[in-house]
């Protein structure tokens, strides 16, 4: 009997039972929260009706009436915000897709340098690292715009390479692509040559995981990919080709394309800014890769080459890629300082000029935010998916 | 031939002798194997040197060499009056230097700012070498009653201060303000954050993952423009917000997001048996997280979080995009003044602003490295 009473449950008085504490808290924090978003609205009302402001978004059919210096879509002064929405995020994704490109190569590049058995190289790497990982980004952007690309001398005494390019104060003019007709000819002999190429990547692996035989396949592809596309030029009557700018008349240049100043300083900051964090994160991947899988492949007889690309790296991106698309989406993200320079990308024209003209602070700047953040979604929502798939199998 | 031996890689004849790896005694021997063994090294070293002949000799001789140290105008840095190569003009840093520390901060009061700078570094110093007493109350002093000394210091307006408008503030001190509250309550409310994310009660939890996710997931421009242009509508009319302030909310929200991330991490790496023993004595949640968890965890992430601290160090630059003129507005103003327009005043105020970031930054860096080293060191032994 003593037994049994002390075993049944204590008398409690309900404020100090577990589940009502969880409930009430719960349901005070969501009370809290509603009443707040409450005033805000009530707040935000009463301001916009103050400053006789509409909410609501049809302000984005209204007539823009303002002009941006670059647009991968037509645009001109009377189209709408809406159009000004899609070409700043155009060019949004244009400088973040770029950039990406170029921060991993750059990045790839330093990171193997900075583990390079050459100790100066290894020092060097280490170096810009240091220095770019501890510069303000801002900072980077401002030097290349102001100091660097602001000092060119004028188009007349354009600074010169090869004869090809050509760097001044107004952008650098690079040679433009042109397709001539048979142009269509040549690209699908190549995308032919492409298909071909990898279907000769797979057969020669599983030629080599059956009898061992190994053909000689970076000729074979580099032969494959360069001799039909070469004929078909012929052929064709060698239809594509550059159009190197010149100078004509007093500073304007003729043919070519011409990159902005802004759009160069935001690219090449963001590219080298963030190839210094994908520098470190390729080397602490590659590190993370234990000695003994090198050492055993050397054992195996296989090439120092062969031994990064067959059993190091697939290792190490396991580490790398997470991280890495971190950096990506930080890349994104950190392009939104082209307001600093001027580059109309979609926070500058949008939530800069297009806020500055119409007042509509909350629409402006909830779209704006509402498109990096879903960019950030879709981008983790991948990488999760990523993650799951090259999960290392565990039994 | 045997069905097996065609299906694998076995080599069938053997590999010649290698010769043995040679000695590698001396250091000059070692040097040039590590420099110039093989033809690839070589290349690669000689591709080293010419970055460096290119790179770092010019810097060096343009900061140092051919600068010029003393003048009072622009006349004193121009290569034609000099007749020869210019490099930093010096003298531009020096009449631009009470804007680039104080911005427009009363001449006759910045003594309060010196002051507040030296009661910081003297609070900080002990704070951050290990065998230096009293570590409690002297993070009490330094996070608890530093920041009010500071703010009625630099702000004014009592004990017969004249009243200082953060508007006339800028360069170094902003950056330093926005820089010194962001740490101050980003670091209480990330963990704040961090333990609502890791929450039994389901309500608390996803509210704490839509703030995190939320602020992670823009840039901090779009967050200091929500709050310069987009929070005022959402308060009542009557509160007049400083400029400050309102950029001060938004980048104490979005460090807090990246912070509780960071603590998480830390939360996540303590054992379980560490909260079931403190629960079993008798503690309660807040007890349990205070005295048990959080000490063990914080530890853990001090690395994280000083990175956390550089990046904020570093993001405080964006405030000269909603108006704000820290360090890097200063100095983009002082180029606008044509009375030193040279062409060397852009490179040597890029110099001088970037060295004090470089050492900032690269100073935080280094001190977590050797917390970082001495943690490690007690886990050894």
């Amino acid at each position: 009997m003593q037994m049994q009473r002390a075993l049944a449950p204590p008398r409690v008085a309900i404020y100090n039972r577990p589940r009502f504490r969880a409930v009430f808290y719960q349901f005070a924090l969501l009370a809290g929260l509603v009443w707040l978003g409450y005033a805000f609205a009530l707040n935000a009302k009463a301001n916009l009706d103050a400053q006789s402001i509409t909410s609501g978004f049809g302000f984005l059919e209204n007539t823009a009436g303002f002009a941006v210096n670059q647009s991968l879509i037509p645009y001109n002064e009377s189209d709408s915000y809406g159009r000004v929405f899609l070409v700043g995020l155009l060019n949004t994704l244009l400088v973040a897709g770029i950039g990406i490109v170029l921060a991993t190569i750059l990045g790839f590049a330093i990171g193997i340098a900075r583990l390079s058995p050459n100790w100066l190289l290894a020092r060097l790497a280490a170096g810009y690292v240091e220095l770019i990982r501890n510069l303000p980004l801002l900072f980077q952007i401002l030097f290349w715009y102001l100091a660097v690309l602001g000092t060119l001398p004028p188009p007349r005494q354009s600074i010169s390479l090869f004869g090809e390019i050509f760097l001044n104060n107004r952008g650098i003019i690079v040679p433009a692509p042109v397709a001539g007709k048979g142009a269509g000819l040549v690209v699908a002999v190549f995308a032919a040559s492409v298909t071909a190429t990898i279907a000769l990547r797979l057969w020669a692996g599983r030629l080599q995981a059956r009898t061992g035989r190994q053909i000689p396949l970076v000729w074979s592809c580099l032969a494959l990919l360069i001799v039909p596309a070469l004929i078909a030029l012929i052929a064709a009557g060698w239809p594509i080709g550059f159009v190197a700018p010149e100078l004509r008349g007093f500073n304007n240049f003729v043919g070519g394309i011409r990159l902005l100043p802004e759009f160069v300083a935001l690219l090449v900051a963001l590219t080298t800014y963030t190839a210094a964090f994908i520098a470190e994160i390729v080397r602490a991947g590659l590190l993370a890769v234990p000695r003994g899988q090198g050492e055993a492949a050397s054992a195996l007889g296989l090439r120092r080459g062969l031994t990064l690309r067959l059993i190091v790296l697939p290792q190490a991106l396991r580490v790398i890629i997470p991280p890495l698309t971190n950096q990506y989406l930080n890349l994104t993200k950190n392009s939104s300082l082209a307001v600093a320079v001027g580059y109309p990308d979609l926070f500058a024209v949008f939530a800069g000029t297009t806020l500055h003209q119409t007042g509509q602070a909350i629409e402006i700047i909830a779209m704006t935010m509402g498109v990096y953040l879903a960019i950030s979604l879709i981008t983790s929502a991948l990488m999760n998916l990523y993650n799951a798939h090259i999960r290392i199998a565990e039994r | 031939m045997a069905a097996p031996s065609q299906q694998s890689y076995i080599r069938r004849a053997l590999l010649e002798l290698e010769p043995p790896p040679v000695a590698s005694g001396s250091v000059l021997t070692r040097t040039r194997a590590r420099l110039f063994g093989g033809a690839f090294n070589t290349a690669l070293t000689l591709l080293g040197v010419a970055i460096v002949v290119a790179l770092v000799w010019p810097t060096l001789k343009f900061l140092l060499i051919d600068a010029v140290w003393t003048g009072s105008s622009r006349l004193d840095c121009l290569p034609q009056t000099l007749d020869r190569e210019v490099g930093a003009c010096w003298p531009f840093i020096g009449a631009k230097l009470s804007q680039l520390m104080y911005g427009f901060y009363p001449a006759s009061e910045q003594w309060r700012v010196d002051l507040t700078y030296a009661l910081g570094v003297v609070l900080l110093a002990p704070l951050l070498i290990p065998s230096a007493p009293c570590k409690t109350l002297n993070a009490v002093v330094f996070f608890g009653v530093f920041p009010v000394i500071a703010f009625f210091l630099l702000i004014g307006g009592v004990f017969g201060l004249p009243h200082v408008e953060t508007r006339v503030w800028g360069g170094l001190l902003v950056t330093l303000v926005i820089s010194f509250t962001g740490i101050i309550f980003s670091l209480p409310l990330g963990i704040l954050l961090a333990l609502g994310r890791r929450s039994e009660f389901p309500v608390v939890r996803t509210i704490c993952v839509i703030f995190i996710e939320f602020w992670r997931g823009v840039p901090l421009i779009t967050v200091l423009f929500f709050a310069t242009y987009m929070l005022p509508f959402f308060l009542p009319s009557a509160w007049r917000i400083d400029g400050l302030a309102r950029v001060l909310v938004g980048v104490v929200l979005f460090a807090a997001a990246y912070m509780a991330e960071v603590v998480r991490g830390g939360l996540q790496a303590i054992p379980r048996g560490q909260f079931e023993g403190a629960m079993a004595l008798g503690l309660g949640y807040w007890r349990m997280m205070g005295l048990v968890i959080l000490p063990q965890a914080l530890r853990l992430v001090i690395p994280g979080i000083v990175n956390s601290f550089i990046a904020l160090f570093k993001d405080t630059t964006l405030v000269l995009i909603v108006a704000i003129f820290d360090l890097l507005g200063q100095l983009r103003a002082a180029f606008a003044d044509p009375s030193w327009a040279t062409p060397v005043t852009l490179f040597t105020g890029f110099a001088f602003a970037g060295a004090i970031y470089f050492v900032g930054s690269f100073g935080m860096s280094r001190y977590a490295l050797f917390v970082e080293r001495r943690l490690n060191i007690g886990r050894l032994h």
